[in-house]
């Protein structure tokens, strides 16, 4: 991708800007901006390093129709032309934008009557079922710095995927009750493969593969004193009784608890049932000692997604808003199945690739209609977008607010404009047209 | 000679930041061009690192690279891969009523393709 050159501008330092690229969303980060390219971002991570220094301004158009370059004003008026047109839009993604973005987007999915879905669905969807069925024994990040000095990580590899996880909030921070840090922490892994994060284990448990419901189930029934049968425990989960009696153990003797977990609970047989297995284990603990669970959120602002989508229809992901009011029903109003089953006849996609990581129907039939995307960088799916909008980045160009993975919000700090508009922007023009379009049918 | 296993498709760290450089770009494409084995599966099937070899579920198939895992890091029978386009073709479209595909921990079958 051709980018402009920098231009000859003072160096600028931003203090304190805030990384949206995982749910981890560290706000410590001082970038070195030079002109229109972050050169400098120092305390980073990898992943936070790569986001910052690779978002530069490319040389798109701020529109294409069908691949050829339009502007903006045509753009967005296809855009809603193409929405209001449809019997059963969808719009998806929204998990890499700002809540302000988020807001706007609900509020064009309500006007038209869409099939409201955000990555959520594909990620910790199955978790949101299981907190509607168990609830959630949670606490903050601040709390798990200060306090945790037991901490579980089941089928979440943060070393890749939240690389400051350990560092800045789970393991190596001194707190208030856990003085000498990671010396104070007993840290225990689960997974079925030994990924980069289980160095970082005390007690690194490796699993059968599709069995992380058994083993939860195992722990509950000793954390409530029920007689197991080893052989059976052996052989379902991979692992011994003795280990999982020892696990308990240490998991009983903590002061305070916590478990983070990931994908390889919702992605996996059991999905929604592995994740209201880990929160019953959860909330059976709090019987000995003090112990909470948090899902470990990918996107930046996927918990934004969620509490945004919550707040203004009543449900967190897959609602459907066609008969004029919300209704929730995971795998009927989910993205990927309302695209599988060839439901859609239009969609709009917000900051996501479901044409890079849909399963195969899903992505044949979303390129049978017509759709809109918005994204910062070129994808699968905003090269096959019959309109396609080239937004500024959030958090590097775009002011506004995300959600931490543990609800708090946190403010962004652009580092330099860009020309391109923003997402919340465009969002915006489609909202203003789709009631026009509204105002003059109904007049 | 065909053997089935466990796929186990998920974030590397060169796949995070492929995908801030751009998901057409060398990095990214990289990533999720190679799916990685227990080292006595690939000896035990005669399979070379880097070798191209076919991955077959009920949903669908693709080619991509076998390297050599590190020792320790999957048990024989299991595979990993970054997300990818790759790993979404072998994904099926049936969430069993939760909005998630199954994308881990998913059936599929090595064929060599110089069988």
């Amino acid at each position: 991708m051709k980018t402009t050159e920098p231009t000859k501008e003072p160096l600028k330092i931003v203090e304190d800007a805030t990384c949206t690229f995982c749910g981890c969303v560290c706000d410590d980060i001082q970038l070195t901006v030079e002109g229109s390219r972050i050169t400098k971002a120092k305390k980073a991570c990898v992943l936070g390093k790569s986001w910052f220094l690779n978002h530069e301004i490319e040389d798109r158009a701020p529109c294409y129709l069908h691949g050829k370059p339009a502007p903006l004003e045509d753009g967005i008026k296809e855009a809603a032309k193409i929405l209001y047109q449809a019997r059963y839009p969808l719009i998806y993604g929204l998990s890499d934008t700002t809540v302000e973005s988020q807001k706007v987007a609900v509020g064009i999915a309500d006007w038209i009557g869409a099939n409201l879905d955000t990555t959520t669905s594909v990620c910790h969807g199955p978790s949101g079922m299981a907190f509607q069925g168990a609830g959630e024994s949670t606490c903050s990040l601040g709390e798990v710095k200060n306090r945790a000095d037991m901490v579980i990580f089941w089928g979440s590899n943060p070393a890749e995927s939240h690389p400051r996880h350990f560092t800045k909030y789970s393991l190596m921070p001194k707190g208030m009750y856990v003085p000498n840090g990671r010396k104070d922490r007993t840290c225990v892994i689960v997974d079925v493969r030994k990924t980069k994060s289980a160095k970082a284990a005390d007690l690194f448990v490796q699993i059968k593969p599709r069995k992380d419901f058994e083993a939860l189930w195992t722990l509950r029934a000793l954390a409530n004193d029920v007689e197991l049968d080893p052989e059976k425990v052996a052989l379902e989960t991979g692992n011994p009784l003795s280990l999982w009696e020892d696990l308990m153990e240490k998991m009983k003797s903590a002061r305070y608890g916590v478990i983070f977990f990931g994908m390889g609970l919702t992605m996996t047989r059991g999905k929604h049932a592995n994740s209201e297995g880990i929160l019953l284990l959860t909330r059976d603990m709090n019987r000995h000692t003090r112990f909470s669970c948090k899902p470990n959120r990918g996107h930046g602002n996927v918990t934004g997604a969620d509490s945004v989508v919550a707040w203004r229809t009543g449900y967190p992901f897959g609602v459907n808003l066609g008969r004029g009011y919300p209704r929730f029903n995971p795998g009927e109003y989910t993205a990927s199945d309302v695209l599988a089953r060839g439901e859609a006849d239009a969609a709009m996609i917000i900051a996501s690739d479901p044409m890079g990581n849909f399963s195969q129907p899903a992505r044949d039939h979303l390129a049978s209609i017509p759709f809109v995307a918005l994204d910062p960088k070129e994808t699968p799916t905003s090269r096959a977008a019959a309109v396609s909008f080239s937004v500024a980045t959030y958090g590097i160009n775009v002011p506004g607010t995300v959600y931490r993975m543990d609800d708090v919000p946190i403010p962004l700090r652009p580092a330099f404009d860009s020309p391109l508009p923003s997402d919340l922007e465009v969002l915006q023009g489609i909202e203003r047209e789709v009631l026009r379009l509204r105002s003059a049918e109904f007049r | 000679m065909a053997e089935d296993f466990i796929l186990i498709p998920g974030r590397s760290s060169q796949q995070g930041c492929g995908i801030n450089e751009g998901k057409f770009g060398e990095t990214y494409q990289e990533a999720i061009s190679f799916v990685q084995m227990n080292p006595d599966d690939m000896t035990r099937l005669g399979i070379s690192e880097g070798e191209t070899i076919q991955l077959q579920s009920d949903f669908g198939e693709v080619e991509i690279l076998a390297r050599t895992a590190k020792k320790g890091e999957l048990p024989e029978g299991l595979l990993f891969m970054a997300y990818g386009d790759r790993s979404s073709r072998l994904m099926g479209g049936d969430t069993h009523g939760t909005g998630m595909p199954t994308s881990k921990g998913i059936d599929v079958r090595i064929n060599r393709l110089s069988d």
